[in-house]
């Protein structure tokens, strides 16, 4: 399937992109590995008129580690996170997370700010800089923003990013406590049906694919905040949620596997 | 249209594209170079697997634009200039990791890579590092072995 025509412009910096995004208004999409992109545009879900190409922005491909934090540049491929020692060092769930991304070939392309832009509430990497308590810079035409994960994710495929703002760096913390990422699905190289991603201990809880987007398991984290047991604080991984219906999975049968997976992603991750 | 420039198995190729223009039909349709196949359509099966500055690829699952200036090496490139066969080649050969063939040529280039890229591979690692090229006449386990025997990690 051909996607539809577009305009192509190559951005030469962050600030030209962001003139582009200005320009052309909400005709305008940002390309980077184009993972999420390309495959929507060529079923048609995407028909942006201008594609702003910032794949070739390698300055901002970069990992580095300063005090207790580690600093990602938006373009870093998943397969430079998952390759990275300085990242499996310091946030370990984060390569580790990036590694179980698609197959290879997706992960030489595909890029950390550009899925979590794309906000898929079934993409791995967007929960887990959500349990992870991620901070994610942004940069518009006044400027720079800082938006917390917890309140980056507004809807299906939605953000809080404005039509002329990029995503520039994602910063986690250096985390020491016990993580763990569970991802289910029946076939390789699928989505998370439903996935579990515990860090720091269990101090951040966040599923995949249970709501229209990446969610905090805030109960889960109150449970266990208050001395609740793995089991215990488990068992409500999915009170007031409304999981999905789809081809792969009932919304009972959802729930469940939140609750299921969460429990081996805490005992996993070291709590009782 | 734009105008972009590749180097393609080692020689350098200018031309005309429109910006939609996926790389799949480019090297396909511009080019002439139809060993890479187009499968699944969608991303998903791996047929058109090439090499972007030395990593694989999905040729379907990206513009040509974004390969300008870029180094692609498909499955016509790797074979020696006398003739003789890539290592991963030979051990397709050897192993007969293909039945009716239309994934090995998106096969044996994710196979390149994913050596290059997994030092050590084992049969688990060969397994899960494929997972995104699907083989319809599930000839796997030939294509296991034979991957195996190139990574020089089993099947002798």
């Amino acid at each position: 399937m051909i996607p539809a025509a577009f305009d192509y412009k190559v951005a030469e910096s962050v600030e030209h992109a962001i003139s582009l995004l200005t320009e052309h208004g909400d005709e305008a999409k940002l390309l980077a590995g184009g993972h999420s992109l390309i495959p929507m545009m060529r079923f048609r879900l995407a028909t942006p008129g201008v594609l702003v190409d910032v794949g070739r922005l390698d300055d901002l491909r970069y990992i580095r580690r300063s005090n207790g934090t580690v600093a990602i540049g938006a373009l870093t491929r998943h397969s430079e996170l998952e390759h990275s020692a300085e990242l499996a060092q310091a946030c370990p769930m984060l390569s580790s997370v990036a590694a179980l991304v698609g197959d290879p070939a997706v992960r030489h392309r595909g890029t950390l700010g550009g899925t979590i832009a794309h906000a898929d509430p079934a993409s791995d990497l967007p929960a887990a800089v959500l349990a992870l308590g991620a901070t994610i810079v942004a940069q518009g035409p006044s400027g720079r923003r800082e938006i917390a994960a917890t309140d980056f994710f507004t809807g299906y495929f939605e953000s809080v990013l404005a039509d002329d703002e990029m995503i520039t760096e994602v910063r986690v913390p250096a985390t020491g406590g016990g993580w763990n990422y569970q991802k289910f699905n029946r076939r390789a190289q699928d989505w998370a049906i439903v996935g579990v991603a515990v860090a720091d201990g269990g101090a951040g809880v966040s599923l995949v694919n249970m709501g229209s987007t990446p969610l905090r398991a805030s109960g889960v984290e109150a449970a266990l905040a208050s001395g609740a047991s793995a089991a215990d604080a488990a068992a409500v991984a999915a009170e007031g949620l409304e999981p999905p219906t789809d081809l792969n999975a009932d919304s009972d049968y959802r729930s469940h596997l939140a609750q299921v997976l969460t429990q081996r992603a805490l005992n996993a991750a070291g709590v009782a | 249209m734009t105008s972009v420039t590749l180097t393609v198995n080692g020689t350098e190729r200018s031309f005309e594209v429109e910006p939609r223009t996926l790389l799949v039909h480019a090297l396909r349709d511009d080019l002439g170079l139809t060993g890479t196949n187009v499968g699944c359509d969608s991303s998903s099966c791996g047929a058109c697997t090439v090499l972007v500055d030395g990593e694989s690829a999905k040729a379907c699952t990206m513009f040509t634009v974004q390969a300008d200036g870029a180094e692609i090496t498909t499955i016509e490139g790797i074979a020696n200039a006398d003739g003789t066969l890539h290592p991963m080649q030979q051990a397709f050969h050897e192993k007969h990791a293909l039945q009716c063939g239309y994934c090995t040529p998106g096969m044996v280039m994710a196979a390149i890579s994913l050596v290059e890229e997994y030092p050590g591979l084992d049969e688990d690692g060969v397994r899960h590092g494929l997972e995104g090229n699907l083989c319809r006449c599930t000839g796997y386990q030939n294509i296991v072995d034979a991957v195996l025997q190139a990574a020089g990690t089993g099947g002798d």
